[in-house]
């Protein structure tokens, strides 16, 4: 777990972080988010110490950082950033090398290390270990970047706007990814963005910052049914917070039992589809109700329209 | 193509070099045309192979100095404490740049007294300012995110200094030395005003007698490891990027 307690830190006269605290809890991601200047940055490097707090403490696992030197706090937290800040003038090996080498693993623990995380990350180690970065393309620079900060088996990972210069596509998918990463490896993960969007989909908390101050600290459902700043209802979205609220639910957990057979010609959507998907399915098909069918094609529950709109009802 | 070219340029600049410095007599009717009637064509008041060897080492060890104290003067100021001294060395740097090495020679000499340990002196001062300067630009030229991640991910000062910045900035660094090692090659033939052994020997010679060939023996030579040491410092340029 992740305290955060009375976080603050002043540059002279102006307050960049004002005292903010709210905590991680273990395994789970937490995106900070908010707009430009806000104090993202700030707030997450205070995390490993590369910026000192004016005031207030971060304890990891009840720990407080500022009892290690600093720069044997970061070898065990990853960090990964915008324009991942891959060292040009070494290999993707040695790349993601970095923090294993420093903690002095031998040879054999770290080429074992790095080939684990190439396929982890689905780069071909044969292909990719011995390329510099200018030679990859930018979803594969941002992987190995992640790749380097996962190297020295961190337990908490903090990334600030890592996808911040990927396409919509490559996005989405290195947001799969890290999903898919952070369970698999069961990491703690605080991450700064200033996508809603993507605080939504990758946050189990989401942490939302304006000027310095956290407003709010909750689940994105939360958030979007009871936000409690006018800034934080205006930075989730009003005008779709409906559907918004319908992407956060999958198909899977929202699925009743089907009552019997009949349902022969209903459109099928992936349990892991969210709602807001199979509605759109629906109505791009002009039905009314969807089966809904697991990772092995069987089905595990309908959808009727009308469950669909009340996930989606103010509460 | 233009590589083989310039291989195969080297080659010849390399063994012309070496060919004249290991039996000049042969090169005689060359500069015979050159010198006054009845004078000696080659040089021949010394070895002229060994009078290379001595100008070669005088202006290596002079930027074998110039090096180890530029760069470790442009690291120093660009961290911590030595930010504020920034302005003081660039000045010193600069000075010792402008200041003229004959100048630095006539006052070397009463201190240390004749021979190499003047020149060497002058030679390091005037080969400070490119070195400092080149080092200081490729430290600066780090992007700030690289240093980020490198603190980031645990280095400690010396860490990222030895495996961040200095190989980053190495290609300009080299580009310094390179600058400084070809501009005293020529420098170096002063040094022969105070008795340092070296190729300016054979010029003041030519001088002295009027002597034209004389000159241009020495001048070539000098021309010609000038050319030799900066494509060596490009070869070890080319190596590392
Ligand atoms: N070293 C510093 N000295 C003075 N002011 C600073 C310093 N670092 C950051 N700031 C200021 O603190 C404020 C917050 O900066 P920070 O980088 O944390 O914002 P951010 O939320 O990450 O913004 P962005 O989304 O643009 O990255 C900004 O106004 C910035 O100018
Ligand atoms: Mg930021």
């Amino acid at each position: 777990m992740i305290s955060i307690e009375g976080l603050s830190k002043r540059y002279g006269d102006l307050t960049v972080v004002d005292d903010v605290s709210f905590e991680v809890e273990s395994r789970t991601i937490a995106v900070v988010v908010g707009t430009s200047g806000s104090g993202k940055s700030t707030l997450l490097r205070m995390i490993n110490r590369l910026v000192e707090p004016s005031a207030g403490r971060v304890l990891i696992d009840g720990q407080d950082v500022a009892a290690e030197p600093p720069h044997l706090l970061r070898r065990r937290i990853g960090y990964a950033i915008q324009g991942h800040g891959l060292f040009p003038h070494r290999t993707v090996a040695q790349n993601i090398a970095t923090v294993p080498r420093l903690l002095g693993w031998p040879e054999q623990r770290i080429g074992a290390r790095v080939a684990e995380l190439l396929e982890l990350l689905q780069l071909d180690p044969g292909a990719f270990a011995g390329k510099y970065p200018h030679q990859l393309s930018g979803g594969q620079q941002q992987r190995v970047g992640v790749a380097r900060a996962l190297a020295g088996d961190p337990k908490v990972l903090l990334m600030d706007e890592p996808f911040g210069a990927l396409d919509p596509i490559i996005r989405a998918k290195a947001q799969d990814e890290l999903l898919a990463i952070q369970r698999r490896l069961g990491i703690t993960v605080v991450l700064v963005t200033h996508d809603m969007d993507e605080a939504f989909k990758l946050g189990a908390r989401v942490a939302v910052m304006s000027q310095g101050r956290l407003l709010q600290f909750d689940r994105p459902a939360t958030l979007l049914t009871r936000p409690e700043d006018p800034f934080v209802a205006r930075m989730t979205g009003i005008s779709d917070r409906a559907l918004k609220l319908l992407s956060l639910t999958s198909a899977r957990d929202a699925a009743v039992a089907d009552d019997g057979p009949g349902l022969g010609d209903a459109p099928q959507v992936a349990a892991t589809a969210s709602l807001r998907e199979v509605l759109s399915e629906l109505v791009w098909r002009g039905a009314t109700r969807a089966t809904v069918v697991d990772e092995r094609g069987q089905a595990c529950g309908s959808l009727a329209i009308a469950d669909i709109l009340a996930h989606g009802r103010a509460r | 193509m233009s590589r083989t070219i310039g291989a195969v340029l080297r080659v010849a600049v390399l063994a012309a070099l070496v060919a004249f410095l290991a039996a000049p007599a042969r090169f005689a009717p060359l500069f015979a045309p050159l010198a006054p009637p009845g004078a000696p064509a080659i040089y021949d008041q010394g070895d002229l192979a060994s009078l290379a060897a001595a100008h070669l080492a005088i202006v290596c060890c002079a930027a074998l100095a110039s090096t180890v104290v530029a760069v470790g003067l442009a690291l120093f100021v660009t961290r911590g404490a030595g930010v504020q001294f920034l302005p003081l060395s660039r000045a010193l740097v600069n000075f010792g740049q402008t200041f003229p090495p004959v100048a630095v020679l006539a006052i070397a000499v009463p201190l240390v007294g004749f021979g190499e340990k003047p020149t060497l002196i002058a030679l390091f001062a005037y080969g400070l300012l490119p070195i400092f300067e080149n080092t200081l630009a490729g430290i600066r030229a780090c992007p700030p995110a690289l240093l980020e991640a490198a603190s980031g991910m645990g280095m400690n000062g010396r860490q990222r200094l030895l495996g961040v910045e200095l190989p980053l900035a190495m290609p300009l660094i080299l580009e310094g030395v390179q600058l400084s090692l070809a501009v005293n090659v020529g420098t170096a033939t002063i040094g022969s005003t105070v008795a340092a052994k070296g190729l300016g020997e054979v010029i003041i010679a030519g001088l002295l007698s009027n002597n034209d060939a004389f000159i241009l023996q020495g001048g070539l030579a000098t021309g010609l490891m000038a050319v030799l040491l900066h494509e060596a410092v490009a070869l070890l340029r080319r190596r590392i990027r």
